[in-house]
């Protein structure tokens, strides 16, 4: 097996892997973040250069360095490449510009948006953004549109990373226009209205890094870390019917797919599911999602300690107290 | 016996003295005595009131920006940095013709804090992002009832005619965002252009 060393580790990978793919392979701190690459859709990354990495040596046969950083999502591994993300303090530098490229006309509505809280771009900007801007310019502005009754672009939120485009492009057939006009009046457009009418329209909101599209009937009504997320599946014709509720109270608020450690969802779902089915008893719940404790949606829902698994299993099979069930070890949130 | 502190008990014979109890009685009585002269430790309220610091923390305000919009818009990182989980709220979306009301387009329809859980912590005006949340050097007032500790808008939110200076409790770092040019339009209110 060829082998690439990330940040002093050396990794297997298979031929054909990308740089990131070959981190996200070991996980942990050397995975680069990404804001527009996107494992589950075909032809994403290369746009936002925040995966940027440095590499020392190129492969066995050429072992120069590289002359500038790379996208580690549209760089393919090579056997005896060693590459330096979190270990090169030049490549944090670049980062941390980057994200003040992406910030410049991004506005600052957090308190408004309703992405606040599992925005990917809040993450990226609290670990390497800057505490001031350095932009003097106006922003540019985009009136907000009503992509049909259930979605809404917020134009100035756009960091264009184009996964809503690619989302399109893999769910209808046709090609239209993803992106009208170019720099700094570059537009999403044309393409995903057009879309709207599929069925599996609704995941351009869970592939939105930022709040630039959101659901329109959870609009304004929880912010994230209030609700909480529960696991749970129906039996759907459309699609595989796993799902994410979020409830506040006894209400489900918003039902969005299931996402995985990277922000990217497992399995796409169907519009039925997403908007319609907003009621207990149309779902099979599984339990509470996990979600990390160092993430604000955990923040204030106190849970008692996960109990470890043999030691729930050694209390059950010694019949110390017969009172104790299984229900009551595991986490009832 | 964990601290160590404990002390055996001596029962001994009292002296004579002792036994006349006439010198403790009058010893204890100088001490009455002398606190005639000194000056009293408490003070006679509601008549004289004590000073307070120019920060302290009361009852919470809502401010209005200038123009007499609320600021406040909902964001609930109030909430989530109360420790005692004291605030409640919820978010409602202006209409248009509500601009002079509210100053962004989501505000609060409902916001309640609970006085009894309060702490006055002043960890909410600390995550307020918009410079909503502000508390105040008035007391919270006495209640005969439960509900009535939980302040809801009509009590929280700054009157036109009685306003409320925060400039004291403004930090530093906050004066000199609002005071940066570059910063100001960083921090805009977009307006919605559709609805123009």
């Amino acid at each position: 097996m060829p082998e690439i060393t990330i940040d002093g580790k050396k990794i297997e990978f298979a031929q054909g892997m990308t740089i990131l793919e070959a981190a996200r392979s070991v996980g942990g701190d050397l995975v680069p973040p990404t804001m527009c690459y996107y494992s589950k859709l075909k032809d994403t990354g290369g746009y936002c250069r925040t995966c940027i990495v440095k590499v020392e040596s190129e492969s066995v046969k050429n072992p120069r360095a590289l002359p500038k950083p790379v996208a580690s999502c549209r760089t393919l591994a090579q056997d005896g490449m060693v590459v330096k993300n979190q270990t090169s303090p030049e490549i944090q530098e670049a980062r941390a510009g980057i994200v003040e490229f992406l910030l410049i006309n991004h506005p600052l509505d957090c308190p408004v948006c309703d992405q606040a809280g599992e925005c990917s771009l809040q993450d990226l900007g609290y670990e390497h953004g800057k505490m001031n801007t350095r932009y003097e310019f106006e922003r540019r502005e985009f009136p907000q549109k009503d992509i049909g009754d259930k979605i809404k672009l917020h134009m100035n939120r756009c960091i264009l990373c184009y996964r809503c485009v690619k989302t399109a492009d893999q769910i209808t057939d046709g090609r239209v226009h993803g992106v009208c006009s170019r720099g700094d009046v570059a537009e999403i457009s044309t393409y995903i209205e057009k879309a709207i009418d599929n069925d599996f329209s609704g995941n351009i909101i869970d592939v939105c890094p930022v709040g630039a599209l959101t659901d329109r009937t959870f609009r304004f009504k929880s912010r994230v870390w209030f609700t909480k997320p529960v696991d749970a599946h129906r039996n759907c014709d459309k699609c595989c019917g796993k799902v994410r509720l979020w409830y506040k109270g006894e209400e489900i608020l918003r039902v969005t797919a299931r996402k995985d450690m990277y922000g990217e969802v497992e399995e796409w779902i169907c519009n039925e599911c997403r908007f319609e089915k907003k009621r207990t008893t149309d779902w099979q719940i599984e339990g509470p999602s996990q979600i990390d404790r160092h993430s604000v949606i955990s923040a204030n829902h106190y849970r008692t300690p996960a109990m470890k698994k043999d030691l729930s299993n050694m209390i059950l099979n010694s019949g110390i107290d017969a009172s104790v069930s299984s229900a009551d070890l595991t986490d009832k949130a | 016996m964990l601290t160590n502190r404990s002390k055996s008990v001596v029962k001994k014979e009292m002296s004579l003295v002792e036994k006349l109890y006439l010198p403790a009685i009058l010893s204890g009585m100088a001490i009455t005595f002398k606190h005639i002269f000194k000056k009293p430790a408490t003070v006679r309220y509601p008549e004289e009131k004590r000073e307070m610091a120019p920060i302290y923390r009361g009852h919470h305000v809502l401010k209005r920006d200038d123009s007499g919009a609320e600021r406040c818009t909902a964001c609930g990182l109030c909430a989530v940095a109360c420790p005692a989980e004291a605030i409640t709220m919820d978010a409602a979306e202006r209409k248009p013709g509500e601009e002079h009301l509210y100053r962004e387009e989501k505000y609060a329809a409902k916001y309640e804090i609970n006085m009894l859980r309060c702490i006055f912590c002043g960890l909410c005006e600390e995550a307020c992002p918009k410079e909503a949340i502000f508390l105040t050097d008035t007391l919270v007032n006495p209640e005969v009832a439960r509900d009535a500790f939980i302040y809801g808008k009509d009590k929280l939110v700054e009157r036109m005619d009685h306003r409320i200076d925060v400039s004291k409790r403004q930090t530093a770092d906050v004066a000199m965002f609002k005071h940066s040019e570059m910063d100001a339009k960083h921090n805009k209110v977009y307006k919605d252009k559709t609805k123009q």
